[in-house]
């Protein structure tokens, strides 16, 4: 209070949901004109406490002034009107309303009790014009890339509160060159004396945009911090309230071994679709990891869904042990050993309400055929080793899975497929959204799996994380598959230059 | 350049055009006042209930009580009218607090209960339809001078039609719907719960009392519809109108209106009711088809329309995923 400078400030605040503590006499201060990140492992009280600011939840303990001025908002539409506007992650807008619609929701402009489409229209073309959009405001949101119905949603808040913006992982989707616009656009809002809170995974984005850091494990307040004097291990560390064990290169002597199996059993040859991915050549051995690089769009899943027979190949055959099969379903690829974790967790591969021992034995359901139920016994050993084995928290198998974090989730469903012992499993953007400890962990595991002879193929956007793991990386630009890097060649570089100049790679 | 949005609406009204000259070129009586102007009569009831399922399936919603409200507000009017001697003024009003309020009452359920409107409306159709029986199971008629006067009321087109009392609270019920729609923050809250309740609620929209005046507003305009009726058959029936909120719902899906919710618009709502009347008319002036047909021809007109939404659905996601490439 002391601080004039101080926007929103947050004491003490504390919260319980059916008696379990979420946040425990946490602080928080923003000021005017900063950029501030809100960082922690998924369960530490990131979202809790946003739900708090923007009038989401109720809070149980604590104080929260704006302006110096206590407040207490009981709804988003209260929180609103005080000065705190929000964009979340993935319930943003409202694609079957136009731009402009979005934009002046709640607060059309009127003449004589009607809505002034005319006003409506001219002023949202004023409102956007302040973020460098030029764009129809009559057309459908659903027509537009994410990364402007990201940027519209901002204009909505910004012009909605006006004094505090908070931006629930706003990069997620986003590719490099959207993010930059994204930041732009962040830091002249600051400029303006907006106070921004900002909830990311990446670490990079946070030093590139933010001023100072909140850091939250477990429900508590570890502190907040200047970036500027902040080194990166030191967050990580408080982050994760341990130091950070390196994932380290072990498998460069496995490569020789591997790169001298001469015959690999399961390969693709000529196998693509017209539409989706243009044909190309895949031969994995047991025991290697095979990374698939490229920019979203690239044709990565598309690439994952032939190999696990949810499209259908038009050209080329695939065979495993020299024996050609056809993957006309999930349910055939299953049959040849085959996994698949998808990327969109909460939509494609977990259900929800399911217990997670029942998620973890869907895919050994499966595999059996519906006709030969598993037991119950079976079902609970099932379930019991794999939390042991990989640590799913809480270790509760009936506990229902929407209630899980998503690194939990994401590992109850590696479960469902290792149970299954396949000799090939086709990880498609394993670690996104899930915490760093969780990453770690499954990255690891993705080691260890490869080790005792598992065939892994890993999708992922984060160039660090394949060069970790994967013993070749695909690359793919345009639905292509333009290179391969192998051993050494295994870098960043040499990923980024190859997603570059694809006519380059294709020509040498 | 038309808006992919607006698309089921442009292809309702060209399919309109095309079937009505057809009509036309067939029966060259069909075009006439006297045609127009009996279509519009004919279909009032059914129009003035298809305009609150307008709004309810915008919503994302469904409501199966229209037909028994219906029912039981012509039964209850007919009682009080032509058995107790009360106003008839006095009893539209009475029926209208009635209806409203069940609508509402449901709406509420909904909402706060979070219980699926097919089964809450599903409850609230057998409900009306029992109070409907419960006050009387015989056809009541009804007469009183200011019902005659209503019932003789009219405009008259050049070339003899007649435009009706109820042809008139029929238009400006899809006027006043299509304003509240279109021009209303009520209406467009309806259209965002539609495109997503969850979005909705968290951009600050009262998704509660939006819901509760979704099917008050419907309630009411089964009121309503019930009050056209009875004008209509100057009686009150029970036993009547079974199945018209299937109409209704047919209705507004032909009107080009998404049945998942957040896009469609009253005007092809009434585009709808025309179709419907337009396929009756043709049947009484062929004289040899059962009227039967004209329940082919709706089911066959909603299959059409529902794999055009699909394809329109299929088609707009393949344009954004060609865009994106693009911008790649």
């Amino acid at each position: 209070m002391s601080d004039t400078n101080s926007l929103l400030e947050a004491r003490g605040i504390g919260k319980a949901f059916l008696g379990i503590t979420a946040l425990d006499a946490v602080d928080f201060a923003l000021e005017r004109g900063e950029i501030h990140a809100l960082l922690g492992e998924n369960g530490a009280g990131k979202s809790t406490l946003i739900k708090i600011l923007t009038g989401v939840y109720s809070r149980d303990h604590g104080t929260m002034r704006l302006d110096g001025a206590e407040v207490t908002p009981t709804s988003v539409a209260e929180a609103q009107g005080l000065g705190i506007g929000t964009v979340y992650q993935e319930v943003n807008l409202l694609e079957n309303l136009t731009v402009a619609e979005n934009l002046f929701l709640g607060r059309q402009p009127r003449r004589f009790g009607l809505i002034d489409r005319r006003e409506m229209r001219s002023r949202s073309k004023a409102l956007l014009e302040r973020y460098g959009l030029d764009i129809d405001v009559d057309a459908l949101l659903s027509s537009y890339s994410v990364a402007v119905r990201q940027l519209v949603a901002i204009a909505r808040a910004v012009d909605l509160s006006g004094k505090v913006l908070v931006l629930d992982e706003p990069t997620a989707s986003l590719d490099a060159h959207e993010v930059e616009m994204l930041f732009a656009v962040l830091r002249r809002l600051r400029q303006e004396g907006l106070g921004i809170i900002i909830i990311t995974h990446f670490l990079n984005q946070v030093y590139a945009v933010a001023d100072r850091v909140t850091v939250l494990r477990n429900g508590r307040l570890v502190g907040t911090r200047k970036l500027a004097e902040l080194p990166r291990l030191e967050l990580i560390s408080m982050m994760l309230g341990r130091e950070l064990q390196h994932i380290t290169r072990e498998h460069q002597a496995q490569e020789e071994t591997i790169a001298s199996t001469a015959e690999a059993p399961i390969r693709f040859s000529g196998y693509g679709k017209r539409g989706s991915v243009a044909p190309f050549d895949l031969d994995i051995r047991p025991g290697e990891v095979v990374g698939v690089a490229g920019l979203l769009g690239s044709g990565r899943t598309e690439t994952a869904f032939l190999l696990f027979g949810i499209d259908h190949a038009d050209s080329g055959t695939a065979t495993v042990d020299n024996q050609q099969i056809t993957l006309s379903s999930p349910e055939a690829a299953i049959a040849s050993g085959f996994g698949f974790c998808p990327e969109e967790r909460k939509t494609d591969g977990i259900i929800g309400d399911f217990s997670v021992a029942d998620n973890i034995a869907l895919a050994v359901q499966a595999r059996q055929g519906w006709a030969k139920p598993i037991s119950s016994r079976e079902k609970a050993a099932l379930a019991e080793s794999f939390i042991k084995s990989l640590d799913i928290r809480p270790a509760d198998p009936s506990r229902q899975m929407k209630f899980l974090s998503g690194g939990n989730q994401q590992k109850a469903i590696l479960a469902r497929w290792l149970a299954t012992e396949p000799r090939l499993l086709i990880l498609d953007e394993p670690t996104r959204g899930i915490d760093i400890g969780a990453h770690a962990e499954i990255l690891k595991m993705i080691e260890k799996l490869c080790a005792d002879g598992m065939s892994l193929v890993v999708i992922s956007s984060e160039l660090e994380e394949l060069t970790a793991i994967a013993h070749r990386v695909i690359v793919l630009s345009d639905r292509k598959h333009i290179a391969e890097l192998k051993g050494d060649q295994v870098t960043a570089d040499n990923i980024m230059q190859a997603i570059a100049a694809p006519a380059r790679t294709e020509a040498a | 350049m038309i808006h992919t949005r607006n698309l089921p609406f442009v292809t309702t009204l060209g399919i309109f055009v095309i079937a009505y000259a057809l009509c036309v070129l067939q029966f060259p009586n069909m075009l006439s006042t006297r045609v127009i102007g009996n279509l519009l009569t004919d279909n009032a009831f059914l129009g003035i209930a298809a305009v609150g399922m307008t709004f309810v399936i915008l919503s994302g919603g469904i409501d199966l009580s229209i037909g028994s409200v219906i029912a039981f507000t012509s039964v209850f009017v007919a009682v009080l009218v032509g058995s107790l001697g009360v106003h008839p003024l006095i009893a539209f009003a009475a029926v209208l607090v009635i209806s409203t309020l069940f609508g509402s009452l449901m709406g509420a359920m909904i909402r706060y209960l979070g219980i699926p409107p097919f089964v809450v409306t599903l409850a609230g159709m057998f409900l009306a339809r029992g109070a409907a029986y419960l006050i009387s199971t015989e056809s009541v008629p009804i007469s009183h001078e200011m019902i005659d006067t209503i019932q003789g009321f009219y405009f008259r087109f050049p070339g003899g039609g007649r435009l009706t009392a109820l042809a008139i609270l029929m238009l400006l019920v899809f006027i006043i719907g299509a304003f509240i729609a279109g021009r209303t923050r009520f209406g467009a809250n309806v259209y965002a719960i539609g495109g997503s309740q969850q979005s909705a609620e968290l951009m600050g929209v009262p998704v509660g009392s939006t819901t509760v005046g979704i099917y008050a507003l419907s309630g009411f305009l089964s009121g309503l519809a019930g009050i056209a009726y009875t004008l209509y058959t100057s009686s009150g029936y029970s036993l009547a109108t079974v199945g018209v909120e299937l109409d209704a719902i047919a209705a507004v899906v032909i009107g080009g209106t998404l049945l998942t919710g957040g896009v469609g618009l009253v005007a092809g709502t009434f585009i709808g009711i025309l179709i419907q009347g337009l396929i009756q008319t043709y049947i009484v002036f062929d004289g040899t088809l059962s009227s039967w047909w004209t329940k082919i021809v709706i089911g066959i007109l909603l299959f059409v329309f529902i794999v055009l939404q699909r394809g329109i659905i299929w088609y707009s996601n393949r344009r954004l995923a060609e865009g994106r490439l693009k911008e790649i």
